[in-house]
Order: structure tokens, then sequence, then C-alpha cells
């Protein structure tokens, strides 16, 4: 979706604001909002795609008001509400008034370990050879999804360079709504800058995306 | 957002669908146990030995495994290498899509929307932001991270570091310079 997510090439946000010596959180509750979030997501019912998706799915207003963990915690609590695990009435009392949905697994102390160290690899087999070999010219198409998408605005329409073909992976645009991986073979295009923002960019300058073989079409 | 935070935490404990001390497990696994010291020794080691630093270039995820750093968000890593002609940025502009298992959690600033919105289109003000310059014809690449690989950036090794085992190598090896935000100190600096 063209949401506020969608950052690249925006302006207006003024400079990038580096801290000496940051700490790890900035408050408390950003500890407990890790945790939470994580360990939620552990339950299995939903996708680090539809995860994403309810992030970049807050208003625009509350998305740049909003620090990351902020957004992430906005987020878990729509989450838990369509997954019915959750009611808004308990969110609003903050304690728990009837029983919920039954989770797929909940994630203890002594299994944190192993699940961290395991991840959740996302790579698939893909049937058939991939459409695209390196160094072919490709455009990136022109398309405005309401749903999730990885494709960035910045590169939609642009023509592009294959430079490594990475192998099968789940489609986000796919899974972030339930309708499956549906696996495609995942691609590194680079794109000069000039192309991307005009003459006047950083000659020097390339940039590039990992893009789904569906985002793409030959130049 | 502490008294919401809190609030979640409570009614999904009262429901079972957390344990709390699986929550102080995870904080503390990012607080003493994954961080960016992991992706120090990375690249240390691959300055010391050229052997795993051209399986870091054709096998990152199987290389990085060998150090014993594996799992969330570092399922399916790259490592790409500074040269004197080429710099490498790394940024997520859609999210905050970062390696977890060599660098840890991410900094503020990686997640925020100047950042992000900024490293793609003006790389060289950024850098400029974290007071570093780069030669006016080095090649700026920047690696927006939109889909499930991880990006580690292996920075040149400082001159002058010839003597140095890998632990004090990667003693020069900052978190930035792994981002691209920044270059490995000299061992004047360190």
């Amino acid at each position: 979706m063209n949401g506020p997510q969608d950052l690249g090439g925006q302006m207006g946000f003024g400079p990038v604001a580096p801290e000496t010596d940051e700490p790890l959180f900035h408050a408390g509750w950003e500890r407990r909002a890790l945790g939470v979030t994580l360990a939620a997501g552990a339950m299995g019912a939903w996708t680090i795609d539809e995860s994403r998706h309810a992030r970049e799915s807050l208003h625009p207003a509350d998305y740049y008001a909003s620090t990351y963990y902020e957004i992430w915690t906005k987020a878990l609590e729509r989450l838990l509400v369509r997954h019915g695990f959750v009611d808004e009435d308990e969110l609003a009392q903050g304690r728990a008034l009837r029983p919920g949905a039954t989770p797929k697994r909940v994630l203890k102390a002594a299994d944190v370990a192993a699940v961290l160290a395991r991840g959740g690899p996302c790579d698939r087999a893909v049937e058939g050879p991939p459409r695209f070999a390196p160094g072919d010219r490709v455009r990136t198409r022109n398309i405005h999804l309401s749903g999730h998408t990885r494709l960035p605005r910045y590169v939609r329409g642009h023509v592009g360079t294959v430079e490594a073909v990475r192998g099968g992976f789940v489609f986000p645009d796919s899974n972030a709504h339930g309708g499956g991986e549906n696996p495609q073979p995942v691609y590194t295009v680079v794109f000069a800058g000039r192309d991307l923002w005009g003459e006047d960019a950083d000659p020097t300058l390339t940039v590039s995306v990992d893009a789904w073989e569906s985002y793409l079409e030959p130049a | 957002m502490a008294a919401r935070v809190r609030a979640l935490e409570t009614i999904l404990t009262q429901k079972g669908l957390i344990d709390p001390a699986a929550i102080d497990a995870i904080v503390e696994t990012y607080e003493t146990k994954v961080g960016p010291r992991n992706g120090a020794r990375v690249v240390a080691k691959a300055w010391s030995d050229a052997s795993f630093a051209d399986w870091l270039r054709t096998d990152a995820t199987a290389a990085i495994a060998s150090l014993g750093y594996t799992g969330r968000q570092g399922e399916h890593m790259e490592a790409v290498f500074n040269t004197p002609d080429t710099h490498n940025l790394v940024v997520c502009t859609l999210c905050s899509c970062y390696p977890w298992s060599v660098l840890g959690l991410p900094p503020v600033w990686y997640k925020a929307p100047a950042y992000r919105s900024r490293a793609v289109i003006d790389p060289r003000g950024v850098l400029a932001e974290f007071g570093v310059t780069l030669p006016a014809d080095t090649r700026v690449r920047v690696w927006d991270s939109t889909a499930e690989l991880r990006y580690l950036v292996v920075p040149e090794r400082p001159a002058g570091t010839e003597d140095l085992d890998e632990e004090r190598l990667a003693d020069l090896v900052t978190r930035d310079s792994m981002i691209g935000t920044g270059l490995a100190r000299s061992p004047e600096a360190a």
C-alpha cells in the first residue's frame, strides 16, 4: 500500500539524529514492548508479513508521531483483536474479561533461546527456472496495491539491472492477507541514482532493492 | 505508553497467551547475548582469514553461522565489502529490517523517518551527519532491505593493523561501520 511506511525519497523529516552511546532501550516499557511483541508473534496466529501490514496500516499521522516500539505496540493490539485473542473493552480496561481464541502454542521461557536461534526462514523451493538472470535489464511494474507490498514507490516504473538471483521466498503480498506463501524468485535489482532521482543526483550513487519476480518485467 | 504496554502484558498473561518469564528471556538475549560484538567478530575474521572472507562473500549465512550467530532476522545474510572505490550503506525504507543476529536490535535512528527517507536519495548528506566524508569519486551503493535478505557491511581494514589479532581487530569494528554509516576505527583512535 502507498502508506506512511514507504519513506524512500520523502523529505521534511530533518537531519538524522545519531545518539552517542545510545541505550538499547529508552524506557522500561520498550523492553516489555519488544518481548510482548515477539512472544505474541510466537503464538503463530499471524505471519511477519501480516504484522508488517498492521504497522503500515496505522493512520499516517499516528505512524509519523510514534516511535517504532509504539508502532509495534499499536499494531499488536490490532492483530490480537483481529485474531480473536483480545477484545477492545479488555484493552480499554487493561484486564482480561473473558476467554479468547486458543493459540497454536505459547512461548515458554525455556524455549526462548532455541526459538530465537532458529528464527523464521522464508526461503522456499520454487518450480521452474527463474525468469531473469544477472545482467538482465528489467523494469519494475507501476503498481499501486491497496494491500501489503514490498516494492517501494521510488523504484516503481524504473529500469534497473538484475545483479543477483536470490532464490525463492515467501511472497509477502499474498502471505500478509492469508493468501498463502506462493513463493517466487527474488532478485537484487540495482538502479542508477540519476535514473531514480534525476540529473542532479549524485553521479556515483546506485541503489538496489530486493524484488519478487512478479514486481518485474523485461525492459 | 508505559500503561498501555503494561495493560497488554497483563491481559495476555491473564489469558495464558504469554509467559512473562519468556519476555524476560527475550529481553535478556538482546541485552546480553546478541549485539554488534557478534558482527565485529565476523568482520575481524574476514580481515584476518582470506578463505573465511571468500566464504562470507559467497555464503554469508553459513559463514556467519559457523561462528555461532544464527536466528531471528539473520536467517538470510549477505555480506557486502567496502573497497577503496565503493562504500556500501544499508537501509530499510519500508520498515526496520536489520541483521539482528550480528548487530542486535537496531538503533532508534535506523527505524526513524529521517534516515529511512534520505539514505536512498542523499546518502552523502546522511553520512555527513555521522561525521563521515567520502572522496567525491568514491561510489556509493545503497542496499534497501526490501525482502528477507539482511545485509552486513564489511568495512575496510584500517591501516596499521597488520600485527593485531582478531580480538583486537574486533575492537575497531563499530556497529555503524557495519551499517555503512561509519568507518572502522584506526588503532590510534581505539
